[in-house]
């Protein structure tokens, strides 16, 4: 059970402009069956004034991803389009009282429509669906979710949590591959709103006593290699470290795995060069 | 307003009579089985009736039967058990519908050295015996399969799995949760090894259940420390939930016959009038194989959780396989093991029924859901109104 305000229930049971506006002068969609939500909004712009005289939407989704778009209409309409072009996900949910952290994404996809539809009307009418402008990375293959639009959410809401960045952009719902790149994305923001944070000192690898060596390298293999083989079901263990020779055994899912070899010199070999010390090489026990 | 309560494979309502056997056991006789003195040793005889009562409904002997605290405990004691008790086996076997107290249990072992099959489904739900045939080795420790999905009710050959599991020395253990009260379940008859139940789903007190060991199969206990349950799961025994659960127990054996009746015509009556009334609407699961009480429809281009709450809204409890209700983002995980398409999978509502469902309400469930799909489909993108 979410713990929708009255204002969510309102807008859900008795959605306000639903439909669509005829001779639209501008339609933008975002979402599909596939993701489970989707939203089209048609807007009827006047050329002069560039005011929203009419907006419509048809949303298919959740409550509150219904009570997002009737929201939004409320909001956008007699707006200019430079001012609906402010509006955040962070207004259309503050005009809903509040929405439950797991349905924010509701009303980041109303944001991200009406920029599309006003997109849409800038280009001469013809539908435009959202999408990134820039050629930015896709970071959730699942729900084909860019870094741009996690650095978005990032930014405007303030999160903290990969958790968070779930509820607010869907990324790392579904399969959670992605986890570890949003964890990285969020470690580089939030390193540069905290510029003083110390430098540890570091020592070189090859400096550090045969019990620190293998230290760590459990320490990597712990951190960094293990969650990823955990979520194909493997796992890795150190077995030997000669001089530069670290000699592993890969354990469950990995080791029965025809990628294997691939997998020990390009990820963990990889990992533990960049990590630790670039003359390092990976054996198989 | 009345509650029309539809959700009976999520929980069930605990049945008056079974109520009132468990309450002396918190008023007057709350004494610990363990004890010396008769005022709480005498309550091992209590439980001991228990036994007797949960092991006939599942054609045990009593003392096959260790009490839990529901069918997660039951599944993992199992499972570790199993793998515990052959260190030499490394390889598990399991189904891609299974209830996350076994899959997750599964992924456990498999990021801690398994090998892991998950057995995969066809679009009715059917289990794939030829997968499970290919994968199937003497390296297998556990095959481990529910007797019936809580989602669709589609019922799996549950015997027919445990033969060819045994015929590899491989133990078999199944989730029997959701059939046991719903279908005869008879664990002599298809041979399994280990069969975990659960009291909440058979109108007993929820944080009970029972597993049942075969006799002279190796065990390991999951729980340890005190010698309760005859050194087989720690913990002092919950008395009145044990009560409770007997009684719940000797009930559902007695009111199997309604559900294969009277519930199941009741069923088959909703899905009927939905199927006639609502265009674009599927069932979900295999029809000529499912328990009595479930009905899984899915329809198409709306999303599960507003028809949850429009339901809601009429009194009416149902749950639905959408993304939405649970928070996960992605549709059901037995849905999409079905192959069944992304526009049914999110508008997809389960509907389960129990002794206590009446003519009235499912009468009431057909004369408000069409409109409430129609009114969802006039704002959906997909589909013209």
């Amino acid at each position: 059970m979410w713990d929708y305000t009255d204002k969510v229930l309102d807008h859900f049971k008795n959605p306000r402009n639903v439909g669509v506006v005829e001779n639209a002068d501008g339609t933008g969609q975002v979402g599909s069956l596939i993701c489970g939500d989707a939203l089209k909004l048609t807007i009827k712009v006047n050329k002069e004034t560039e005011v929203i005289e009419d907006i419509k939407f048809q949303t298919f989704g959740c409550a509150s991803a219904i009570a997002s778009s009737s929201v939004l209409t409320e909001m956008a309409k007699g707006k200019t389009l430079e001012e609906a072009s402010k509006i955040t996900n962070q207004d259309i949910a503050n005009a809903l009282g509040s929405l439950p952290e797991a349905k924010m994404h509701c009303s980041v996809m109303g944001m991200e429509a009406l920029e599309a539809a006003i997109k849409s009307y800038r280009q001469g009418g013809k539908p435009v669906v959202f999408e990134q402008t820039q050629e930015s990375k896709v970071i959730c293959q699942c729900f084909n979710i860019t870094e741009e639009m996690i650095l978005k959410a990032v930014h405007v809401n303030h999160l903290n949590t990969v958790e968070d960045v779930t509820h607010f952009t869907k990324a790392g719902g579904a399969c959670g591959k992605c986890k570890v790149a949003i964890q990285e994305i969020l470690d580089k923001v939030l390193a540069c709103e905290l510029p003083n944070k110390k430098q540890e000192e570091k020592r070189p690898f090859s400096s550090l006593t045969i019990v620190e060596k293998i230290k760590a390298i459990e320490n990597i293999l712990d951190t960094e290699i293990k969650p990823k083989l955990n979520q194909d079901g493997g796992s890795i263990e150190l077995v030997d470290l000669n001089g530069n020779i670290v000699t592993v055994r890969l354990l469950g899912g990995c080791a029965s795995c025809i990628a294997s070899q691939m997998t020990l010199k390009n990820f963990v070999g990889k990992t533990l060069q960049d990590k630790l010390d670039k003359n390092l090489e990976v054996k198989q026990a | 307003m009345k509650v029309i309560y539809l959700d009976n494979n999520a929980t069930t309502r605990t049945s008056p009579e079974v109520l009132v056997k468990m309450i002396p056991y918190f008023t007057d006789f709350y004494g610990n089985a363990s004890s010396i003195h008769t005022f709480g040793g005498s309550n091992k005889h209590v439980i001991e009736k228990a036994r007797g009562q949960v092991a006939k409904l599942l054609n045990a002997n009593p003392k096959e039967i260790i009490f839990t605290s529901g069918g997660t405990e039951g599944d993992s004691t199992a499972i570790f058990s199993a793998v515990n008790s052959y260190p030499r086996k490394k390889h598990i076997i399991t189904s891609a519908v299974e209830h996350p107290a076994v899959l997750e249990v599964c992924k456990f072992l498999a990021s801690h050295g398994y090998r892991l099959d998950i057995i995969g489904v066809d679009e009715y739900g059917r289990f794939n015996m030829e997968q499970y045939k290919k994968v199937l080795d003497e390296d297998t420790a556990i095959v481990t399969t529910m007797w019936a999905n809580s989602e669709t009710g589609t019922i799996f050959p549950v015997k027919e799995i445990a033969e060819l599991a045994h015929s590899k020395g491989a133990l078999f253990h199944t989730d029997a949760v959701q059939a046991a009260g719903k279908i005869p379940t008879d664990v002599k008859d298809i041979n399994a090894d280990f069969v975990s139940i659960s009291s909440h789903k058979m109108h007993g007190p929820k944080g009970t259940g029972a597993l049942y060991i075969k006799d002279g199969v190796r065990f390991m206990p999951f729980m340890r420390g005190g010698h309760q349950e005859n050194l087989r799961r720690a913990g002092t025994e919950n008395v009145p939930n044990i009560v409770g659960f007997g009684y719940a127990a000797e009930l559902a054996l007695a009111h199997l016959p309604e559900y294969t009746e009277r519930v199941k015509s009741l069923r088959d009556l909703l899905e009927t009038e939905l199927l006639a009334q609502i265009p674009d609407t599927k069932v979900n699961g295999d029809t000529e194989n499912r328990l009595p009480n479930t009905l899984n429809m899915s329809f198409g281009y709306i999303e599960g959780e507003s028809i949850l709450m429009f339901l809601d809204e009429e009194g009416i409890c149902a749950s639905s396989g959408s993304a939405c209700t649970t928070g996960s983002l992605e549709p059901s995980h037995v849905l999409r093991a079905m192959g069944v398409p992304f526009q049914f999978a999110h508008g997809s509502i389960r509907f389960s029924l129990s002794r206590f469902t009446t003519l009235e309400e499912i009468q009431t469930v057909i004369k408000v859901l069409p409109g409430i799909i129609a009114r969802l489909r006039a704002i959906s993108p997909f589909k013209k109104a």
